[in-house]
């Protein structure tokens, strides 16, 4: 059974096979097809029309299947990895060991927004970024600039504490659970970790940087965390929405698989803690 | 946008909001058009047909940098994003166009279809 483990306690070696079989991926063009489907939903979703993997109820589901996928190519590669999950609001600052050479890299130079070190700089010739919106082929970004602060344990608290899933519109307008975490309205958490860590994180091809698994792993389990603080509570809406992805819709890219389907994760991977 | 320039996109989305603002629409109001240099760069904005035919949201506003379409959205809340900075709302397509050059440091904007 997989278990996905706080990127802060993962051993060296751990860390090492991980990378590798990211790097392996890449490698092979399986990598860039998993940045391509994030792009083409992202473009796609709209407030006022069809949405699925973002800025809708699927938010969640969407990405918990969409992980699941790239884990999978992962363990193919090598069986023993799981995906890490990274709690921005421990690990704050631009120096968690996250950022460290052994593992994802630091942040981009002055000027340009490189990435200088580890193994996915572009200098390495192992990361070229293929799928992107400009000419830049490198790995970028600008930790803490395009806004200061990751969110706080309390901000987290917050949004956990909200008893709704989802509400009407079900957009990024809604009340409720799924939009304060996502971010669109209130505190802002997963809209803002992207922000925070800018360069290709902050674009619609985010994928491109490898945190952005970690950074959903989170989100991931911020979404069982609420669901064992909530145990009424339960995904929404459940039938008839147009535009929207009820309990048991399929979703696009899939169309095999249902949010209700994907609401226990524990039949795929558990959590550290 | 395959077989129509930039010019010819932007003359023809100024005659479809044209159009539109005569019969008068009951969507929300497109923001006006701005066409300006900003950081050495031309952006252009306006309400457009959403004619592109591409595989994205056809929003029915066109921002382009210098001359390359910008892909935009507007949220419900009235505010905008692009591709460039698809998780920071600002209050405007001029807004959402200076924060992508200000974003792309001098690199060329691609056009949507080159992945």
């Amino acid at each position: 059974m997989t278990v996905r483990k706080n990127q802060a306690t993962l051993t060296a070696d751990e860390k090492r096979r991980f990378v590798a079989a990211v790097l392996e991926l890449k490698r092979t063009g399986r990598y860039d097809d998993f940045v391509r489907t994030h792009n083409a939903f992202i473009m796609a979703d709209t407030d006022s029309g069809e949405r699925t993997g973002h800025r809708s109820p699927s938010f969640l589901p969407w990405h918990r299947r969409f992980l699941l996928d790239f884990e999978q190519a992962l363990q193919s590669v090598d069986s023993s990895v799981a995906l890490p999950y990274w709690d921005w609001s421990a690990d704050r600052t631009v120096r968690a060991s996250l950022w460290a050479p052994d593992f994802l890299g630091g942040t981009g130079r002055a000027g340009d927004g490189r990435v200088m070190d580890g193994p996915f700089a572009a200098s390495t010739g192992d990361w070229p970024v293929n799928v992107r919106v400009d000419g830049r082929t490198f790995l970028r970004r600008s930790l803490g600039t395009g806004v200061r602060e990751l969110p706080t344990p309390a901000e987290v608290e917050s949004v956990l504490s909200i008893a709704t899933y989802d509400t009407a519109p079900y957009n990024s307008a809604s009340d409720g659970f799924r939009n304060h975490l996502e971010g669109w309205r209130g505190v802002n958490l997963h809209n803002r970790v992207h922000v925070w860590v800018g360069g290709q994180m902050a674009t619609g091809v985010s994928p491109n940087d490898p945190v952005f698994w970690l950074h959903h792993a989170y989100v991931d389990k911020l979404w069982s965390q609420w669901q064992r603080r909530h145990p009424g509570a339960a995904y929404v809406p459940t039938g008839g929405t147009p535009d929207v992805v009820d309990l048991n819709d399929t979703m696009k890219p899939w169309n095999t698989v249902r949010p209700a389907d994907l609401l226990d994760h524990t039949g795929f991977y558990t959590f550290d803690a | 946008m395959p077989g129509i320039t930039r010019r010819r996109a932007l003359s023809a989305a100024a005659a479809v909001a044209t159009t539109a603002s005569a019969v008068g629409r009951h969507a929300p109001a497109a923001p006006g058009s701005f066409d300006e240099v900003y950081r050495g760069r031309r952006i252009q904005g306006g309400p457009a047909s959403g004619g592109g035919h591409h595989h994205q949201h056809g929003g029915d506003y066109a921002v382009f940098v210098d001359g390359v379409p910008l892909h935009v959205m507007r949220n419900a809340d009235g505010s905008w994003i692009s591709v460039v900075s698809h998780y920071a709302p600002v209050a405007t397509p001029r807004a959402a166009a200076r924060a992508a050059v200000a974003e792309l440091q001098g690199a060329p904007l691609l056009p949507f279809d080159a992945n």
